[in-house]
């Protein structure tokens, strides 16, 4: 076993105690940035990236992957205790974690989110230290057909779960796909919809969406209702982590699956966000108090959360081994690594065995770092919903305003946060869902580029997207879960009465 | 949302209404956007308008529908009583003037003059504390962001004067 | 604040004073300085500005930090936008790409690059014709009548962005040699080079850093570059070949140039001592190790040029990219 070597190898130079301190230092860092809006996995480690250029590419690498993981972690907190996704995939974090924080169980919402996400990770490098090559090569069968056929499985498996009206759930999805649409058309290189404005070139980011629907929305809901945070009786102690972790062992089926999910999503490289939206829509189904969901069920938390951070860890692999990003930060990563000299590709697990193993280990310990890190905070962050309302609303409503700023360093983004604040006020009131708008804002441009590029390359052929086993089963896989709730309906129609 | 309340307010159904209205509204926003950039089939696929162009029409169907659902609808509850709205209009009024005066003003000096505002008005608080977290805020801010982070963010004269 | 009232007070005075005097004394910034990249994070440009960034912060280049912003939206013309709008402000630079030409002419938006001020030029990225390695295309010939075989719009070319370098190239190549493309867009080089490598398009004109990696592992074959000398750099990459063993394009009778601009631009109406701060410390960031490192692992093309040479220059190439692109009919409607 000369990986395993290698890997132990590796251990001993993340050990080192200089990369110790690197690690911890990496995941504080990471959760601020996680926590505060706007600055997310992305921007940090873009941000950070000129500071370690004076260390070993070891070190570097060891500094930035632990940036990596404490956003990561640092992402659940605002989605759990505001209701504020500070990344795409902790959007299907909110639908069942805010409820608990509402139910006064922010701290097993925040345990189980914490500890989700190292399941989640640690499975994915497991998967890197052992399948890495056979893995890499998989990846290369992705092109636009496979890649929309993956994403038309994310929104076949995540529609049709919401109970309100039908036709408010379209509407709202479609409002998601034309704000998506808004700026440079990728395909022709034209704009649309930008009506001469020039603040709508860049069109309408996600993140300043859902700060205003999710964030803002709820502030103003909860002024409706009067002067408080609803999750002021959190428990604040750490037995209530022994007590979670308890708990979470019988949802192995749920983590597996999700991990799975998350490790496929991470390599193809679709990304996390369709990962742990996917996960969250098939848990849904599957679980035995599937009908609870939404409600504040720990399930729904730990499905996205693990899917979420195996897909995250995951991507890193195609970055590593064939110079592809899985997603925004592991493109920054990547960039890194061309500064330092290292060349992603097939050779650098050959030629960089020093510099990817010692990557691979830090995976492993800069998640434990990590996890030990952000689970010995649970009672601080459970303790912010004590503080009164009147204090820290007007906090987090200046928090959002920096975090919808900093996207684009424009103060008009500024205003269409508070536009989409109203917005998701009264479309929540008017009972319009408000996940798949999201959903379509986030997904919705990447679906339709591979949709086109899939018809360019065949020339206009809608055939592509059933040429091979690979992309037609995923194709069926998804007209199954589209349709998943109206053969469920129809069985159980037909068996009321034929009883 | 109850109708037990003691108040008055606006009716659901015409809130719901006038929603499912703006809602079209965008729609045929959409659909006259997606007419000028060619919704048309063309030689390299489609081109940049055809598929909003179709997400705008089903936007409109789609409101027609639920326009329909919700004027037939016999429900005669409340939207929200006015105090409540009241209530929501205090924040958002605020903030409007909050988001509005940033360009001008910078951000950290209209942040001091919001929280300050929030916490005097709708917190009672006594001024020490509320000096102490509507200064302290923004000053942690700067740090991070500025220093550390070196995200820069909007300043105005104060700052400049200031030379930060 | 580390400052006392009074060192406040005299720094702003310091500052006025600099900015009434100006001429006279050399120009220094006193804020950070902002620098702008029209393109997203992890790309090309973004990659260059960050290195810059770091080498500036790790040899200490200058006393105000300078800080990388992401200007993306519309295909950079946000970017762009953004510079023209803060006349008068010498605390922003940015650095360009094609897009410079290509983003106005194919959008319309209102933005032309002498609405800037030109700084200096710090490289061209050169363009390589690539192939999969299993394919049996050992040269431009062999490929160029494999293209010439194949049926109209079968062949495909994978490029970064549309209507941008990518497919300006793409359409010079079905200039030169009489066969036609699909040309596929996608998000980045790097995604390009690995949809060659999976076979997904059969050619892609990746820069050398975006396909480095692939060649080196065996999975890509270099064709030709689209520059008029070979490349300079003679280190063996793969199979004993060296960047400089990659004959140019024209030499294989595909006649087509082309090389894009990595240069930096100020803000409008900044005065020569401004002007003259940047190319100091743009010469200066030159001369450190890193940097030749990094020009080294791109292959870049160390062209350097300041002043009229370069406002020359890319008055030149802004009416090369205005002819090739109309004749390409990637022009805006509105134009």
């Amino acid at each position: 076993m000369e990986e395993l070597a290698n890997l132990f190898h590796g251990f001993a130079v993340a050990l080192q105690p200089f990369n110790i301190m690197v690690m911890i230092l990496g995941i504080v860092l990471g959760v601020v940035i996680g926590v505060l809006p706007g600055l997310g996995g992305a921007n940090g480690v873009a941000i950070l990236l000129p500071l370690t250029f004076s260390m070993s590419p070891t070190s570097a690498i060891i500094m930035l992957s632990c940036i990596y993981w404490g956003a990561l972690f640092g992402g659940a907190i605002t989605s759990i205790l505001f209701n504020i996704p500070g990344e795409p995939w902790s959007v299907a974090t909110t639908f069942d974690g805010y409820p608990m924080a509402q139910q006064g169980k922010a701290g097993e919402a925040l345990t189980a989110a914490f500890t989700s996400s190292f399941v989640g990770a640690l499975f994915a490098v497991i998967m890197i230290t052992l399948v890495a090559p056979l893995v890499a090569s998989f990846a290369l069968q992705f092109g636009p057909a496979e890649k929309f056929a993956v994403y038309f499985l994310a929104f076949c498996s995540f529609v049709g779960l919401s109970k309100e009206p039908p036709f408010k759930t379209i509407a709202a999805m479609m409002i998601g796909f034309a704000l998506a649409a808004v700026g440079l058309d990728s395909i022709t290189g034209q704009l649309r919809l930008t009506f001469g404005v020039t603040e709508l070139l860049n069109g309408f980011d996600f993140l300043i969406a859902v700060i205003g629907l999710f964030g803002i929305g709820e502030i103003l809901l909860t002024m409706e209702e009067g002067l408080a945070f609803r999750g002021g009786n959190a428990k604040i102690n750490l037995r209530v982590v022994l007590q979670t972790w308890k708990e979470l062992p019988a949802y192995w089926m749920t983590s597996l699956r999700s991990c799975l999910i998350g490790c496929w999503m991470g390599i193809t490289p679709a990304g996390a966000t369709p990962a742990s939206f996917m996960s969250y829509g098939i848990a849904k189904r599957v679980a035995k108090r599937g009908n609870n969901f939404g409600k504040g069920e720990i399930e729904g938390v730990v499905a996205p959360e693990t899917a979420a951070h195996a897909a995250g860890t995951a991507a890193l692999l195609p970055m590593l081994s064939l110079g592809v990003p899985g997603s925004p930060t592991a493109a920054v990563l990547l960039g890194g690594l061309l500064i330092w000299g290292l060349q992603p590709g097939p050779m650098l697990f050959v030629e960089q065995k020093e510099f990817v193993w010692g990557l691979i280990a830090s995976m492993y310990l800069g998640n434990l770092v990590g996890l030990i890190v952000v689970l010995t905070c649970v009672p601080i962050f459970a303790a912010i919903l004590r503080v009164p309302f009147s204090i820290i609303a007007p906090l987090i409503l200046v928090l959002c305003a920096i975090g919808a700023y900093s996207v684009h360093s424009s103060t008009f983004d500024v205003v269409l946060m508070l536009v989409f604040g109203v917005l998701g006020y009264l479309l929540k009131k008017c009972n319009y869902p408000l996940a798949p708008l999201v959903l379509a804002i986030v997904l919705g441009d990447k679906a339709e580029e591979a949709f086109r590029q899939s018809l360019l390359g065949s020339q206009g052929s809608l055939g592509v997207f059933f040429s091979n086993a690979l992309v037609s089963s995923i194709m069926i896989l998804g007209l199954i879960a589209l349709f998943w709730t109206a053969i469920q309906e129809g069985y159980t129609r037909l068996r009321t009465r034929l009883a | 949302m109850t109708t037990n309340g003691p108040g008055a307010g606006p009716m659901h159904k015409t809130v719901e209404a006038g929603v499912t209205l703006a809602i079209a509204l965008f729609g045929v926003i959409v659909i006259i956007g997606s007419v000028k950039a060619g919704i048309n089939w063309g030689a390299e696929g489609p081109r940049a308008g055809f598929f909003p162009f179709y997400v705008g029409i089903t936007i409109v169907l789609a409101s027609a529908i639920n326009l329909r659902n919700a004027l037939r609808e016999h429900d005669r509850g409340l939207f929200a009583e006015w105090g409540q709205l009241r209530q929501v209009m205090s924040v958002v009024v605020p903030t409007a003037i909050y988001v509005g005066a940033m360009p001008f003003t910078g951000l950290y000096l209209a942040s001091m003059i919001f929280i300050a505002w929030f916490m005097r008005w709708l917190g009672k608080y006594n001024w020490l504390t509320v000096a102490a977290i509507a200064i302290g805020m923004p000053v942690v801010t700067y740090f991070i962001f500025e220093r550390w982070f070196l995200v820069p963010l909007p300043k105005g004269p104060v700052e400049e004067w200031l030379g930060l | 604040m580390y400052r006392s009232i009074l060192s406040i007070a005299f720094s702003a005075a310091a500052a006025l004073g600099a900015s009434s005097i100006a001429a006279s004394a050399a120009w220094e910034p006193v804020r950070p300085v902002e620098f702008i990249v029209p393109a997203g994070t992890g790309g090309g440009a973004d990659q260059m500005a960050r290195t810059i960034q770091g080498i500036v912060t790790k040899h200490n280049l200058m006393k105000q930090p300078l800080v990388v912003i992401n200007k993306s939206g519309g295909a950079g013309g946000e970017g762009f936008l953004d510079v023209k709008a803060s006349q008068n402000n010498p605390h922003k630079i940015i650095i360009t790409l094609s897009n410079l030409f290509t983003t106005p002419l194919a959008t319309g938006i209102p933005f032309n690059w002498k609405d800037l001020t030109p700084v200096a030029m710090l490289a061209l990225d050169e363009f390589v014709l690539w192939v999969n390695a299993e394919k049996p295309y050992k040269n431009v010939k062999d490929y160029v009548d494999a293209l010439k075989q194949a049926s109209p719009g079968s062949m495909k070319m994978g490029g970064t962005g549309s209507k941008q370098e990518d497919q300006i190239i793409t359409v010079g190549i079905e200039k030169a040699s009489g066969a036609k493309f699909t040309y596929i867009p996608y998000k980045g080089g790097g995604e390009v080079a690995v949809q060659l490598v999976g076979n997904h398009v059969d050619s892609t004109v990746n820069n050398p850093i975006e396909a480095i990696a692939q060649w080196r592992g065996g999975k890509l074959r270099p064709l030709c570059v689209f520059d008029g000398k070979p490349m300079a750099y003679d280190e063996p990459i793969a199979d004993g070949k060296a960047w400089k063993d990659i004959p140019t394009c024209k030499s294989q009778g595909l006649d087509m140039e082309y090389l894009m601009l990595r240069g930096i631009f100020m803000a409008p109406k900044a005065t020569k001592d401004q002007v003259a701060y940047y190319i100091d410390l743009f010469n200066k960031v030159r001369a450190t190790p890193d940097w030749q490192e990094f020009m080294k692992s791109g292959a870049f093309n160390t062209t350097f040029m300041t002043g009229d040479d370069y406002a020359k220059w890319v008055e030149t190439e802004e009416k090369r990219h205005q002819v090739l692109m109309k004749e390409a009919g990637f022009l805006a409607p509105s134009n």
